[in-house]
């Protein structure tokens, strides 16, 4: 801190938001912004091509408050607001698209739900571990024949006399090998009743339950993902989170995590853009920065307005959820557009840096093989186009 | 065991500086501010010496305009209790700065004060041996690591090839440099906590200012770099210009 050689990163600000954040809000970016910086970006390359997650970062994570750090103090959370929360997950994800993974699954995906969906012993018994890292949470909905489409899941949930019996097959976990618990939503009813979906937190050493690290990825290299076998689990009738209700649950976690989602983005995005100007200043060809040619001013200039344009729906969403008015279709929006522009930025900041743009000691390749999880994840980009196509149009066309 | 520590808000050490209009200051449009890097370290040793006595407070104390109180704020976050903001002008004088501290620092029952080995922005290392004066203390300047041991503190200074290791009776003042003291990460949950902490706003005490900055400017344009040759044919020339021209072998 104050010693680097390396100019450090001063983020990419040109509509000064910065004075439309509260003190406390910049004092939270920018710790995120140097513990990133410091902890990181020097491990981070490394930890992909051998595709590992840099676990010791967790425990880390969960000493600086960042794991559920909009939820309450009184379950060992930060308690901030959710614009903080945002600009944590946009300095996370400046770093990789994996860590920023890891921290939106354990905190909107699995801490949210036990925490709105939860018993108060639930929430005792693992909220505050899963703050502090001591524990680790995975999210399983997917399935390998149900993506887009969770409604359809087989993952069925039958009462016995003292419980619940489990069975089935979850894919593409994040977190799934290395998770403590799993909060897992399997159907209590008919296949296809959206009302019996119900949510259940399962310890992953209970006898049935196996993972299976996914392999053969081109993307989010640094991040575990798994399948999750559920065989005959046997769990208790207090494993089930009593609050819920329905499909909409899940969903509800959802569009928590799509919120992080949405400022993630535009922390990949600052990395990629951030990267590509400097390399377009020093990277002399035709006797000039190859940022003074006018084609990669163009490229410039488009990645400095999607950032811009990004920052403020991201703002002012964050604005919204903090009053309690934000609705789900204005969150489709801003993970939709946000994570899209990602996309583009990190692609053409790897264009800029041409042959060296491949390598590994730059970050633009890395974030946009990672970025194709993230539009892929969450609601594929197609799936929120529909969501916004019927609420503008009034007809369903998924 | 309580411990002061005077801290400063500076330019970002990464600020590309621009000189003022006058001639006699730095543009502050746009420069971000942290807290004096020197200053980190001091706080991190005042905090780690409390954890280490188990008992006390850690008392921060500025001197600065009001949007100081952001660099206090900081400093409650990583763990300090309490801050003061003497509400001032900060001049080049270190004396005049000493002295405003000294008389917000007397009334405190503190036998430790650190502070950073010098400022970020005007490396001139005055305050902390000066404010020792003030107060008449003794005083350790440019101290690694420290601990306290009942009635002294012994610290330890990185001389030329070696360790020096002195004894203080308290109270002393040390001022603090790069060493032991890498500095925490303020943790969220002290971000937050930070707003219930006390911070005090005071005037800080009149004093003249007994020097002035009459001109300030930027270093000249580096000359550009010279290419001497390519390969290893290059080196003799290579070493007989650094020998004769640049002086430096
Ligand atoms: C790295 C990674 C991590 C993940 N982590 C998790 C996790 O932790 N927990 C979890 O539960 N899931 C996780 N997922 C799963 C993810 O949410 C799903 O992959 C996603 O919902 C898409 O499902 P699918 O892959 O089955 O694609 P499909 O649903 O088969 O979609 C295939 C294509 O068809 C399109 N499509 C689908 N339906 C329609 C339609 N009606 N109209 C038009 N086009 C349509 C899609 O947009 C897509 O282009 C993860 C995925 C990845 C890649």
């Amino acid at each position: 801190m104050g010693f680097q050689v390396a100019a450090k990163f001063q983020g990419i600000d040109f509509y000064n938001l910065d004075a439309l954040f509260s003190e406390e809000e910049r004092m939270v970016r920018d710790t995120v912004r140097d513990w990133v910086e410091d902890r990181v970006l020097p491990v981070i390359g490394q930890a992909y091509v051998e595709r590992t997650f840099p676990t010791d970062l967790i425990p880390e994570m969960g000493e600086l408050g960042v794991l559920g750090a909009n939820l309450p103090e009184k379950y060992g959370c930060a308690g901030l607001n959710n614009v903080a929360y945002g600009l944590i997950m946009q300095e996370l994800e400046r770093g990789d698209s994996g860590l920023r993974s890891f921290a939106s699954v354990q905190g909107a995906l699995v801490m949210y739900p036990i925490y709105a969906f939860g018993s108060e012993e639930q929430r005792q018994q693992w909220l505050p571990r899963l703050a502090s890292g001591e524990k680790i949470g995975c999210f399983g909905l997917t399935e390998p024949d149900f993506g887009s489409n969770p409604a359809g899941m087989i993952t069925t949930a039958r009462k016995t006399s003292d419980g619940w019996l489990l069975n089935g097959t979850k894919m593409w976990i994040t977190n799934g090998s290395m998770a403590d618990v799993a909060v897992v939503w399997a159907q209590t009813g008919e296949i296809g009743d959206t009302k019996g979906i119900r949510g259940f937190v399962v310890p992953t050493d209970v006898a049935g339950f196996s993972a299976r690290d996914q392999k053969g990825k081109l993307s989010l290299l640094a991040s575990d993902t798994s399948e999750l076998v559920l065989e005959d689990v046997e769990l208790p009738a207090d494993a089930l989170m009593p609050e819920t209700s329905g499909l909409k649950n899940p969903l509800m976690c959802l569009t928590q995590a799509r919120y992080g989602i949405a400022w993630g983005g535009i922390g990949a995005a600052m990395a990629c853009y951030a990267e590509a100007l400097e390399y377009g200043i020093n990277r002399i060809m035709f006797d000039g920065p190859i940022a003074g040619k006018q084609i990669q001013q163009v490229r410039l200039a488009e990645m400095v307005t999607k950032i811009t344009q990004a920052q403020l729906v991201a703002y002012h969403l964050g604005r919204m959820k903090d009053d309690g008015t934000m609705t789900p279709q204005q969150v489709s929006l801003a993970k939709r557009a946000n994570v899209d522009m990602a996309c583009e930025v990190a692609r053409e900041a790897r264009r800029l840096l041409g042959a060296n743009g491949i390598l590994i000691e730059y970050a633009s390749m890395r974030h946009m093989a990672n970025l194709e999880s993230v539009y892929t994840y969450e609601g594929t980009h197609d799936i929120h186009s529909l969501i916004l196509g019927q609420t503008v149009t009034g007809i369903a066309a998924f | 065991m309580n411990i002061v520590v005077c801290l400063k808000r500076v330019p970002d050490t990464e600020t590309r500086v621009r000189i003022d209009a006058e001639g006699t200051g730095i543009e502050t449009d746009g420069v971000k501010y942290v807290m004096s890097p020197y200053d980190e370290f001091a706080l991190e040793g005042a905090l780690r010496a409390r954890e280490a006595a188990g008992t006390g407070e850690v008392a921060l104390v500025t001197l600065g305009d009001a949007a100081s109180g952001e660099t206090l704020r900081q400093g409650l976050a990583m763990g300090a209790d309490r801050a003061v903001l003497l509400d001032g002008t900060v001049t080049p004088d270190g004396l005049a700065t000493a002295k405003a501290i000294a008389a917000e620092i007397e009334g405190v029952d503190a036998p430790l004060v650190l502070l950073g080995v010098k400022a970020a922005d005007d490396d001139q290392q005055q305050v902390g041996p000066m404010l020792a004066v003030v107060l008449g203390r003794p005083c350790a300047t440019g101290v690694v690591e420290f601990a306290v041991e009942g009635a002294v503190v012994r610290c330890e200074r990185e001389t030329e090839g070696g360790t020096e290791v002195l004894e203080l009776p308290l109270p002393a003042v040390l001022t603090i440099t790069k060493g032991a003291y890498e500095p925490r990460y303020a943790s969220l949950k002290g971000i937050m906590a930070a707003k219930k902490k006390p911070l005090e706003q005071k005037s800080a005490i009149a004093v003249e200012p007994g020097l002035v900055v009459e001109r300030l400017e930027l270093p000249p344009d580096r000359p550009p770099g010279r290419v001497v040759g390519e390969g290893p044919e290059a080196v003799p020339e290579l070493v007989r210009l650094l020998r004769e021209e640049a002086k430096v072998l």
